[in-house]
């Protein structure tokens, strides 16, 4: 008895190095999002290019898509922008831009400034298509397969290094299945 | 002053976001409560009530708007739910990714007392009468002091 107590003082400090080897490794701020493998939810937001024309969900069939949620306020929008340039030009799979809570002609002019990316802009002034889509931090990521369906997320700026390692390869396993 | 100055401050701190008008008594707690108990996801450890960032006010309005369509509080909760997760409630549901949240504070009760328990017996059963003390040795040693 008294030395399985000895003992009992190494095993809760090896249970807390556990606790916190995992705990402090975890992201609180990423929130794992119910949407994945759900369908895309609908929407039918004005072009950001052409306020007459519509952008709707249906753009999001048939092929793999990217949503990317961006607006001009949002700082680190600016610091994943180059990779979305440089994703335009070396991929076929295309970035839908939802523009979320902005003035269309700051966003217009954001886009002039540092190059457009997007194979059509949503413009989604109010959020409420943000709110539909679980939005919460700026810049988000989606990535849709050929049937519609959400199938990975990400929450705030890619880097060079999440993008090739992470983003990238999803995005080529999901062209690989049947559909797309 | 001071009381006067504080009693502005948290006036003016209360209407910095519009509340709902219009809504029936019965409505507005059921606004102020569902505020209460719904997670604002840019300040995490604020809820709706309590926050001000804009995706909050977004969900305040969007909280007034579906409680205004005649919308149950379940309803409203799922609606959140199934775009944010378990984690914009302050009350998650009780299923198996949440036991370990729910159950081990109660886990952790019982150990404490199995603990104390085990702890007391063996105390008891160790218990010797305390040595008889030698009054004339005490005395000598708090004078010396």
């Amino acid at each position: 008895m008294s030395r399985w107590l000895l003992l009992a003082p190494v095993f809760v400090v090896g249970l807390l190095i556990v606790v916190f080897a995992v705990g402090l490794r975890l992201d609180p701020s990423r929130v794992p999002s119910p949407l994945i493998d759900q369908p895309a939810p609908a929407f039918s937001l004005p072009s950001l290019r052409s306020a007459d024309q519509l952008v709707t969900s249906e753009q999001l069939r048939g092929q793999v898509t990217i949503v990317n949620v961006f607006a001009s306020w949002c700082v680190p929008c600016r610091l994943e922008h180059p990779l979305w340039m440089e994703w335009a030009e070396s991929s076929d799979v295309p970035v839908i831009g939802l523009n979320y809570k902005d003035a269309p002609r700051d966003a217009l002019s954001w886009l002039a400034r540092h190059g457009d990316p997007y194979a059509a802009i949503a413009s989604d002034r109010t959020g409420d298509v943000g709110i539909d889509w679980g939005v919460y931090g700026v810049p988000e990521t989606f990535v849709i397969d050929a049937t519609g369906r959400i199938r990975h997320k990400h929450i705030g700026p890619l880097d060079p290094t999440s993008m090739a390692r992470e983003f990238r390869p999803i995005v080529e396993q999901l062209q690989q299945e049947p559909g797309s | 002053m001071m009381r006067v100055l504080i009693s502005a401050f948290l006036l003016v701190s209360s209407i910095a976001w519009a509340a709902p008008e219009g809504l029936s008594a019965e409505d507005m707690d059921r606004y102020h409560d569902l505020l209460e108990e719904l997670r604002c996801l840019v300040c995490q450890n604020q809820n709706l009530a309590e926050s001000n960032a804009s995706l909050a006010n977004d969900l305040k309005r969007q909280v007034e708007d579906m409680i205004r369509a005649g919308q149950t509080d379940e309803q409203i909760k799922t609606y959140l739910q199934a775009r944010y997760g378990d984690f914009v409630l302050y009350r998650p549901p009780f299923k198996p990714s949440t036991w370990v949240l729910w159950v081990s504070p109660f886990v952790v009760l019982v150990l404490v007392l199995l603990i104390a328990w085990l702890t007391l017996r063996r105390r008891r059963a160790a218990d010797t009468p305390a040595a008889s003390i030698d009054r004339d040795a005490l005395k000598r040693l708090l004078d010396n002091e």
